[in-house]
């Protein structure tokens, strides 16, 4: 029996809605992608050449390299730092109940909130006071409260999703606090600190906003160096270096799905 | 008399001593303003097996829990072997425990979860491996040291459950409702098998379940709670015979319920009047009611017994439930509470002997026990 005409139509719309919202979501990076193979020195769609010397000069420009190094290095430090804090945060929120822990909550999840160029500008002020304002620590400081509540969303999950009893099993046949952290909570908390981490470092190496107020010339991290080059230049370049920044996440993601699946990165439950 | 009481109460413990394995001394445990626990006390023999039983939310896993150490009791004292345990952390108590979904660490290996306790212990690897190899052949898992728990079923997870909580030789073991998650024919295979494993080592242990015929098959002592509080401990047979609490005699097996007179008490019997019919009991249960007072009269359907029309109550026979190795009848009669009696009659004859429609008696044969009404 067929189905009346108004149905198929029906269905023929639905997968044209859905396949226009999926080539939306990956438009910008096709565009981007395609101009950055352009043989002009001007970032047009589509390119009317083929040519990869824009990726060489990406490559070769020392600003970006700086600002690769530098993004690496406040990157690195924000993440690391923000894994601890917000992974301490996260047992304190999950396991004791005290007054003030909604208003707790409330604080550490706000940079949601606060607008990044807020918090950079109120930082920018208070380097400035202690004479800070052009070293590495200001930068890291800012990312820090920027990701941190991404890192503590991750971990608090996790907490959520461990058994408590586990951990009641381990001291009912003797180990100690400290051992049962290192031998049951911790490793079965590992994918969650993983992805944890790895959140926080995609969203800091990516960070503009702020950063554009607290970093200076030595310390500027890759999407500022990209904005100082595109507000003289108006080549390929930056769309060279997009390619190659979209190829190195995809690698790093996919590495991270290959070790410990990205089901267990993105903090997805299976059902069974 | 009450300084012969106290004397001998006071003289007990020292005699009996060694043999306390736990002892639990007017524990009580608050949530809050709730009570989950009222000044529990309770001795338990060492090595033998103990079941806390009740239906939930009746303190039974508090109970549970207050003995591991995972919660701390806001009144009274915890023995193990004779040593005060109600400061004592988890960790330093030496009490294996079996948890409902057994708490398998999903990241380890068989062995390795099984060899946990010891490699806490500080226990020299060779010995661990040993020793492991040793308890994994007592629960039949000898082959499945390498096998991450997923990669087993229901009962097999349970047994290795087992063996980590016993490999420690622990003091005392706790078995927090571990049949609940399998189905119904490995629960009877595992029951006896536990059983089994249990009686073998000696380990004194503590069961806890809301099903009474798991706790009637499987204990030397139930301790019946309800409410927060113990409310009898016994032998299963006392604890299904003899009970001395309304809640117990109702909640532990089948129970016919009968509204009866006070006849009279005399020493530790009594005896009630169901319409003309006379019920010897227990006066226990009665103490302090006088002669004529209304009580009602708890029999189980298997200390009944059909017969001719005349004897004992009247009734109609209304149904009849095959069971296999009995028949249960079920008697309309105006004699009891709910107006229809149960009877157990052994045998597979009933049917043809007491068909449907019949008028019959129905007589006490066994034990009964009295109580006073519920206050309505």
């Amino acid at each position: 029996m067929r189905r009346p005409l108004s149905h198929r139509l029906l269905g023929l719309a639905g997968k044209i809605a859905v396949g226009l919202v999926v080539a939306f979501i990956l438009l910008p990076a096709v565009v981007v992608t395609m101009s950055a193979f352009n043989d002009k020195a001007i970032m047009n769609f589509p390119p009317t050449g083929f040519s990869t010397r824009w990726f060489a000069r990406a490559f070769s420009y020392s600003d970006f390299s700086s600002g690769f190094r530098n993004g690496l290095i406040v990157t690195a430090f924000a993440s690391t730092i923000a894994l601890v804090v917000g992974t301490g945060f996260a047992f304190v929120l999950d396991r004791y109940e005290f007054r003030g822990k909604k208003a707790m909550e409330a604080i550490l999840t706000s940079p949601l909130v606060i607008p990044h160029f807020t918090i950079g500008l109120g930082f920018l002020i208070l380097a400035a006071q202690i004479h800070a304002a052009r070293g590495f620590a200001v930068v890291v400081v800012t990312h820090v409260v920027l990701v941190l509540p991404f890192v503590m969303r991750s971990v608090y999950v996790s907490l959520r999703n461990l058994d408590a009893r586990l951990e009641l099993a381990a001291a009912s046949l003797g180990a100690r606090p400290g051992r049962t952290l290192f031998t049951i909570t911790l490793p079965l908390l590992l994918p969650g600190l993983v992805s944890g981490w790895l959140f926080a470092a995609i969203l800091s190496f990516n960070e503009f906003t702020a950063s554009l107020f607290v970093t200076a010339q030595a310390t500027q991290t890759l999407p500022v160096a990209m904005y100082n080059y595109v507000r003289e230049y108006a080549d390929p370049t930056l769309a060279a270096l997009s390619v190659v920044y979209i190829v190195v996440t995809a690698l790093l993601l996919t590495i991270a799905n290959r070790f410990l699946g990205l089901g267990k990165v993105l903090n997805v439950e299976h059902g069974r | 008399m009450a300084a012969e009481r106290l004397h001998t109460g006071t003289e007990a413990p020292a005699a009996t001593s060694a043999r306390v394995g736990v002892q639990i001394d007017g524990v009580t445990k608050k949530f809050g303003a709730f009570t989950a626990l009222h000044e529990a006390w309770l001795k338990i023999e060492q090595g033998s097996f103990m079941t806390l039983l009740g239906p939930s939310g009746c303190g039974k896993t508090t109970l549970l829990n207050l003995l591991a150490g995972f919660l701390e009791a806001n009144g009274g004292e915890i023995f193990v072997d004779g040593q005060l345990m109600t400061e004592t952390p988890p960790y330093a108590r030496e009490i294996g425990v079996v948890f409902q979904n057994y708490a398998l660490f999903p990241h380890m290996s068989v062995e390795k979860n099984v060899g946990y306790g010891l490699a806490a212990r500080g226990v020299p690897k060779r010995e661990i491996a040993s020793r492991v190899a040793d308890m994994l052949a007592l629960v039949k898992l000898s082959d499945f040291g390498h096998r991450k728990p997923k990669e087993l079923s229901g009962g097999q997870q349970q047994r290795v459950a087992l063996a980590r909580a016993l490999v420690i030789r622990p003091k005392l073991l706790l078995l927090d409702e571990p049949f609940s998650a399998l189905d119904k024919n490995l629960r009877g295979a595992m029951q006896v098998e536990i059983k089994e494993i249990q009686r073998s080592l000696g380990v004194t242990t503590i069961f806890v379940t809301h099903d009474q015929s798991e706790a009637l098959s499987m204990s030397d002592r139930i301790a019946v709670m309800s409410a927060g509080r113990i409310r009898q401990v016994g032998t299963p047979d006392e604890i299904y015979r003899r009970p001395t609490d309304r809640f117990v005699a109702s909640f532990v097996g089948d129970v016919n319920v009968l509204p009866a007179k006070l006849e009279r008490r005399l020493d530790d019997r009594a005896s009630v009047m169901v319409g003309a019919v006379r019920v010897e009991v227990p006066a226990g249960t009665v103490d302090g009611l006088a002669p004529g007072a209304a009580v009602d009269l708890f029999v189980r359907p298997d200390a009944l017994a059909i017969g001719e029309k005349g004897s004992g109550f009247p009734g109609t026979i209304a149904a009849h439930v095959y069971q296999g190795s009995h028949v249960d009848v079920l008697v309309d009669s105006p004699a009891t509470t709910g107006g229809r009696l149960l009877v157990r009659v052994p045998g597979t004859q009933a049917p043809h002997r007491w068909p449907v429609g019949q008028a019959v008696g129905v007589t006490p044969t066994g034990d009964a026990v009295a109580f006073p009404p519920e206050a309505a």
